[in-house]
């Protein structure tokens, strides 16, 4: 076990160490990285109310769908950025249940990520609709106006649950592990705002072994609840498609290709984002190379399960007979979008086996390379499926193009921005680091669940 | 008197000044008006009869003659409830019978009279659009002097004086220019005008015209006749460069009988079959069982070589040609079933020769006949119009009245017609927009639409009928006849007094009002259709004028050949949104006319569709895009007139190109010696159709007459046999009304009739040209056209598709919302106000026919604008998904008749939906598939019917019949 504790944690830090170099960071001025970063995404996050203001006093008209191209960036977008928010809960909630201890230290960053990301995700579903402001029509809500009920046959409405449902119980997740960290920075606020605000959200912990007892076994539940859903709300966007009639979308294999395409996806923007705050923070000691490690190794295996899901997908196009099938697989490959196609191949399928190679594994400049481009390689796998389908369906006559409009262009850049901000403004206040589970990894601790084994 | 309590009002009461008891005792209070000074009896009357006036003024605006609903015998207009009026539409000289929909003395919606031989109930798609100019904000709504304002009585004043007979004398001076004109009643003002000023003359021009034909005939009968065609009695049809079923259409009647004869109901009935011979892929081209590709000029040399091979022209037999022998063949084969035709952009040496191949194979009168032509001073009309340039260069001419058209506009480019137009020292002119043509002349006045204005007009076979209005002028606007009677001093003034007491007077006192109300009423003055004439064709005069003439050599490089623009005409419907979103019916391509090249001289000059080139002809020059078109004679560009109005309102100005720029007065239709420099820029053409291949999917079926002679079941067999099965119980629709649409393949010709029949009656936006470039146009029924074949020269089919109301719609159950269900009677019903718009349902379309409102598409609509909506059918929002109802309006307004009837059901064929109504072909039938009986449930069972992509087990109601094609077995 040592050895692998070594590798999860350096320097052998004292206790006190890390909850020293985990609250510092809340505590003290951020460096000028931060407010650079953080001007930018600003900014990028006001380009996205203007954005969508835009949209909705114009309409829909001012992105470039068509017809019969009806879906394009916007749904691209939210399938990107649903999937983004993937590697959150299966970090928190399976990797905690298959009790892999190297999870601790970044499972507070990737749920904060999870989080934002869905909420960027939300926000495409919502505006992408043509009038934003009879959205709520989509709830279930007993109404004396319209006195009706959603269609529950439209996988869109299993969107909707599925979605707010994996939204709330991810918040729920990430609240309850925070707070313990969140009375460590109330018990070491200096100022009395902070510990007001600590001090209320800390919801008056004082870490008896009676909330340690209620708190293990709240959390335990929590895992047990997210597990599923990590595979249902993917699953059911991909009902999204799969449930429909056009050729390229009508497929069974898509609930586990796209679960398999988000954890890969999920991941590579946690080793994006860790590889970045590691670095500016100087968290080398607590995020290690062990690590970073094991979550090139995770990506490499999704993105080989991605790989054989392009596979199987062209072969039952070619073994079905359906000339429909057929057409549109090879419309993907050597048709008018197959830049797109063979941009998603490369980064998804091709340039992850590079971690193979441990040397790749240990480099961190090239991994941060890689997570990039497995991220623009994810959004193109979405892209591909959503508008290669459509462009070309059933009647050649119809058959048409897509062209993104510069409001698609910054509608998409704003919600990085937005996803920026939000993870930003974690970082500055919430401890990114879980301190207290990570406490359980250093030599002789123990983790959740490991002092009653 | 006091009693009780006393309770005071105001303070000045409790003190009971003078002024209040003043107060109390007079009538009105103070600062109430009273008549001032002594009121009298006289004054009295006076105010009563001007308040009465101002009343009167501001009421409505329906005319005030007598103007007869025609099919509903009700005078009294029931709010809500339309009222039916017969009018007509004249274009080119030839008047179209229509009936127009009038809600609340509004006209919204124009259909065909199905008494009226040129319209047999159904519409061209320009006639549909017609509701939409008269209320276009853009058309002319003031007399203008000079370009400054004035006013009607303004000209009548400078008209009493100007056209004096002491200051014109016998008018030597004055000219009068016309479009050609059918109209009885403007025909007996003519007269009077030129018995008042025997000095001037009238004359007539229009850029597609009937020139030639008219020489032709002159030239085989020794004076001109006007021919008609009698296609239902035609097994063998020859085209010379003749688009019958497209935009030479003179008469719907011939769409009509030919495609009756296209639609075999069993293997065993006879089908015609039609030769096309042209240059531009036309529609006659698509429905053609055999094409030939040849330039303009060439067709001259094929028809003599025909008019050879048939004996009936003298002279050495054409060497051996595969096509050439066999139609020779299959014509002789068929003695006086034949039908040749000249179209109106060949010489009148063509025209001759048809005529004669029709009398040697002994069609005339049978499948030909002719009537002498109404005037026998008809001259050619481009000689007229010369002769008047030469009189106004010279300065002959003082007054030039214009009276309609846009001749600054359309005159052959050589002319400098405009130019000219200056050298009278008085231009006055009546046009319907303030165009090219009214620029610089001393009078503009407004001319009244045809919706709106008394008039008459004779159909192609001499059937009269009145043009009743629909609604007061809009802009003041007046008629031609109207304009020449205050010129001329008529004794009529208003048109309708001229209408009416010209025809009054032709018929017997006792008869004549009943005789007017009939005409009236039925859109047709019975008895009135030209005498049949028989006259001999003389081959030795023909072969004179050939030798005369003769055809020049086919001359080296590139000729050019001038179309009729789809949309626009001869430039008249430029401003027509309707027309110029409606796809072209061949190239697709909207919001743009281009140059037409073939593929094999596209890429022998380098030219791919979208390049800009500059086309010049001597020293006449335009630049313009090119678009490849398969199926286009090598070595010839074909330009489409009309567009590229300068002076135009918003929606056309500048649309397309000036091909009028290139037609000289010796090159009218076609001539040899047209240069092409690429420019290297290149232009965006917004086309609906991209693809134009099917890819081997069974989305047309079609099969030859013999292959369904030998297999009556070959749609069937053609397609995979399927046995669906369903995991759960599928609703039936077997009770009640169930509405279906069978749609003709066979039939339909293409002609759009729909798309803008649909259009109007559903009131659906047009987006522009830079929303179609994004396929965003909002048509709820599209003609697909699909090439079959090598590119050089291949086959051409049409699909009108709409919704298929599927009884599985996809679109249905993936709606969150369910703003899109099913309705009992099996339709896919759209409820707009539940919509958010999340496209899914158009996503989940096999047949792509939704439509979303992207934008607000009705946004900045005029007044004027908006009173073109059918208030039967919701206008639709932004972001709200829209699509084909089968015209769920009408069928619901026969429902309910039929209850408020006391019947319970419904007759075959008494819903008729918009774009039914108006197929010139009656390729699309609706009605109730439960009902065995009817004819739309015999279609669906028919052996060529089938089912679009029924594969994916949507089961639509919509079914097509499969394709029939009659070619001749020699030349398969």
């Amino acid at each position: 076990m040592s050895g692998i504790n070594g590798a999860l944690i350096l320097g052998k830090p004292a206790l006190g160490d890390i909850t020293a170099a985990v609250s510092g960071i809340v505590e003290r001025k951020p460096p000028r990285a931060w407010y650079v970063a953080f001007g930018i995404s600003a900014a990028l996050t006001l380009v996205l109310g203007a954005m969508l203001a835009h949209l909705v006093t114009t309409g829909v008209g001012v992105w470039g769908n068509n017809q019969p191209v009806g879906w394009a960036w916007d749904i691209t977008n939210f399938v990107f950025w649903i999937g983004i928010g993937h590697a959150g809960t299966l970090i928190s909630a399976i990797l905690f249940l298959l009790r892999q201890r190297w999870r601790t230290s970044i499972n507070r960053a990737a749920e904060a990520m999870t989080l934002f990301a869905v909420m960027c995700a939300g926000i495409f579903p919502l505006f992408h609709v043509g009038r934003p402001w009879r959205a709520y029509w989509l709830l279930p809500f007993p109404n004396a106006d319209l006195a009706m009920w959603p269609n529950f046959r439209s996988p869109l409405l299993w969107d909707v649950f599925a979605v707010s449902t994996y939204a709330t119980v991810s918040a729920l997740f990430w609240y309850v592990g925070l707070i313990p960290d969140l009375a460590t920075l109330r018990d070491r606020a200096s100022t009395r705002i902070r510990q007001v605000v600590y001090g209320v959200l800390s919801l008056g912990w004082r870490g008896s072994a009676r909330h340690w007892r209620h708190y293990e076994m709240a959390y335990l539940l929590l895992a047990g609840l997210s597990t599923p859903l990590v595979i249902s709300v993917h699953s059911i966007v991909s009902f999204d498609f799969a449930v429909s009639v056009i050729p390229g979308w009508h497929t069974t294999i898509f609930p586990p290709y796209f679960v398999a395409g988000a954890i890969f996806s999920g991941f590579a923007m946690v080793v994006t984002l860790m590889i970045l705050a590691r670095r500016v923070y100087r968290l080398e000691n607590l995020v290690t190379m062990k690590h970073l490690d094991n979550m090139c190794k995770v990506m490499l295996a999704t993105g080989m399960i991605v790989g054989y899901a392009y596979a199987v997908e062209f072969f039952t196009a070619f073994f079905s007979g359906n000339p429909y099938e057929r057409f549109v697989f090879v419309n993907r490959a050597v048709g008018p979008y197959a830049w797109a196609v063979w941009i998603m191949f490369t980064c998804n399928v091709i340039v992850p086996q590079v971690f193979w190679l441990k040397r790749a594994r240990n480099c961190i400049p090239l991994m941060f390379v890689v997570s990039i481009l497995i991220n623009v390689g994810m959004w193109f796998e979405r892209f591909v499926i959503i508008v290669t389908s459509l462009h070309r369906d059933y009647l050649p006559s119809s058959w048409g193009y897509f062209r993104p409009t510069p409001v698609d262009i910054l509608t998409f850049a704003g919600s990085i921005g937005l996803f920026l901000t939000l993870f930003l403004l974690f970082v500055r206040f919430l401890p990114m680091i879980a301190m207290a589970e990570v406490k359980g990894v250093v030599a002789g601790g123990k983790t959740h669940g490991e002092a009653k084994a | 008197m006091k009693t009780g309590r006393q309770y005071w009002r105001s303070l000045e009461q409790l003190a009971g000044t003078p002024r209040f008891q003043e107060w109390l005792r007079r009538e009105f209070p103070q600062g109430a008006p009273e008549l001032a000074g002594q009121g009298s009896r006289r004054r009295m009357l006076r105010l009563m009869a001007a308040s009465l006036g101002l009343a009167g003024l501001t009421a409505c605006r329906r005319p005030v003659e007598n103007i007869l609903p025609s099919s509903r015998g009700s005078e009294a207009i029931v709010p809500g409830v339309p009222n039916w009026y017969a009018t007509s539409m004249t274009v080119g000289g030839l008047s179209f019978g229509l009936l127009v929909e009038s809600h609340d003395g509004r006209p919204t919606k124009i259909e065909g009279n199905p008494r009226h031989p040129s319209s047999l109930g159904a519409t061209t798609a320009h006639a549909q659009a017609a509701v939409l100019s008269l209320y276009d904000p853009d058309r002319s709504t003031r007399v203008l002097r000079q370009g400054r304002a004035a006013s009607w009585d303004g000209f009548e004043a400078f008209a009493a004086q100007h056209f004096a007979a002491a200051r014109v004398g016998d008018g030597a001076r004055i000219r009068f220019l016309s479009e050609t004109a059918c109209s009885p009643s403007l025909e007996a003002v003519r007269r009077h005008a030129l018995t008042r000023f025997p000095g001037a003359r009238w004359i007539e021009y229009e850029p597609l015209n009937q020139d030639q034909a008219l020489a032709g005939s002159e030239i085989a009968y020794g004076a001109p006749h006007v021919v008609r065609f009698h296609f239902d009695k035609a097994d063998m049809v020859v085209s010379l460069d003749h688009d019958f079923l497209g935009l030479d259409a003179l008469s719907l009647g011939w769409i009509r009988q030919f495609s009756r004869r296209r639609t075999a109901d069993s293997p065993r009935e006879p089908m015609n079959r039609l030769y096309a011979v042209e240059s531009r892929f036309s529609m006659t081209g698509a429905a053609a069982d055999h094409r030939l590709r040849l330039r303009p000029s060439e067709v001259r040399r094929f028809g003599e070589d025909l008019a050879r091979a048939l004996g009936a022209l003298e002279g050495p037999a054409p060497s051996p040609n595969r096509f050439l022998d066999a139609l020779a063949r299959d014509l002789k084969a068929s003695r006086g079933r034949s039908l040749v035709l000249a179209g109106p952009r060949q010489p009148a040496e063509v025209h001759a020769l048809a005529h004669l191949l029709n009398q040697a194979l002994g069609n005339t009168g049978v499948t030909v006949t002719c009537s002498r032509a109404p005037r026998d001073d008809a001259r050619l009309q481009i000689r007229s119009l010369q002769s008047l340039a030469a009189e106004l260069a010279a300065g002959q001419v003082e007054t030039l009245v214009v009276l309609g058209g846009n001749p600054a506009f359309t005159a052959p480019a050589d002319m400098g017609f405009q130019g000219l137009m200056r050298k009278a020292r008085y231009n006055v002119r009546l046009g319907l927009e303030e165009d090219e043509t009214s620029a610089g002349a001393e009078w503009h006045l407004p001319e009244a639409h045809f919706l709106e204005s008394w008039g008459d007009g004779r159909a192609l076979d001499g059937t009269a009928s009145i043009q009743q209005p629909l609604i007061e002028p809009l802009y003041g606007g007046r008629t031609v006849a109207e304009v020449v009677a205050v010129i001329s001093g008529y004794k009529d003034r208003r048109a309708y007094d001229i209408v009416r007491n010209h025809w009054l007077a032709g018929w017997p006192v006792r008869d004549a009002e009943k005789n007017w109300r009939r005409a009236l009423h039925d859109g047709v003055v019975s008895g009135s259709s030209f005498p049949e004439a028989r006259p001999a064709a003389d081959a030795s005069r023909v072969a004179a004028a050939l030798q005369s003439n003769p055809a020049s050599p086919v001359a080296e490089g590139l000729e050019i050949a001038f179309t009729p623009g789809w949309a626009t005409w001869d430039g008249r419907y430029a401003n027509n949104g309707w027309l110029q979103e409606a796809p072209d019916p061949m190239t697709r391509l909207t919001w743009d006319n281009a140059a037409l090249v073939s593929p094999a001289t596209a890429s022998r000059l380098g030219l791919a569709t979208g390049d800009l080139v500059r086309l010049s002809r001597g020293r006449h020059e335009v630049a313009a895009p090119v678009l490849v078109q398969p199926g286009h004679a090598d070595d010839c560009v074909s330009v489409p007139l009309g567009y590229g109005r300068a002076m135009c309102g918003r929606v056309g100005r500048n649309v397309g190109f000036n091909a009028f720029l290139l037609r000289t007065t010796d090159a009218l239709w076609s001539a040899a010696g047209l240069e092409l420099r690429r420019t290297g820029r290149t232009a965006r053409l917004a086309l609906t159709q991209n693809h134009h291949n099917m890819e081997g999917r069974p989305l047309i079926l079609a099969a030859t007459l013999e292959e369904y002679r030998k297999d009556p079941k070959f749609v069937a067999h053609s397609k995979p046999h399927l046995e669906p099965f369903s995991l759960h119980k599928e609703p039936s629709y077997d009770r009640g009304n169930q509405w279906g649409m069978a749609i003709d393949l066979s039939a339909c010709v293409g002609c759009n009739a729909c798309v803008l029949a649909c259009q109007a009656e559903n009131n659906i936006p047009i987006v522009g040209k830079q929303q179609v470039l994004r396929g965003r146009q909002m048509h709820w029924i599209r003609v697909d056209r699909y090439y079959q074949g090598s590119p050089e020269d291949p086959g051409a089919a049409v699909q009108p598709v709409t919704c298929q109301q599927c009884e599985n719609a996809p679109c249905e159950n993936v709606c969150p919302v369910a703003a899109t269900t099913h309705s009992p009677e099996g339709l896919n019903d759209m409820a707009y106000n539940r919509c958010v718009g999340t496209r899914y349902c158009s996503n989940n379309c096999p047949y792509k026919v939704r439509r979303f409102n992207f934008l607000d598409f009705h946004k900045g609509l005029s007044e004027a604008g908006k009173m073109v909506f059918n208030p039967d059918v919701t206008v639709r929002m932004r972001g709200v998904m829209e699509k084909c109802t089968y015209c769920v309006q009408r069928i619901e307004e026969k429902k309910i008749k039929a209850r408020r009837e006391g019947r319970r059901a419904i007759g075959d064929g008494e819903i008729q939906t918009a774009c039914q109504q108006a197929c010139p072909a009656g390729a699309i039938v609706f009605g109730d598939i439960n009902d065995p009986a009817s004819r739309v449930a015999g279609l669906r069972n028919h052996n060529r019917g089938y089912g679009l992509l029924e594969e994916l087990n949507t089961k639509p109601r919509t079914t097509y019949l499969a394709r029939l094609r009659n070619p001749n077995p020699e030349l398969a």
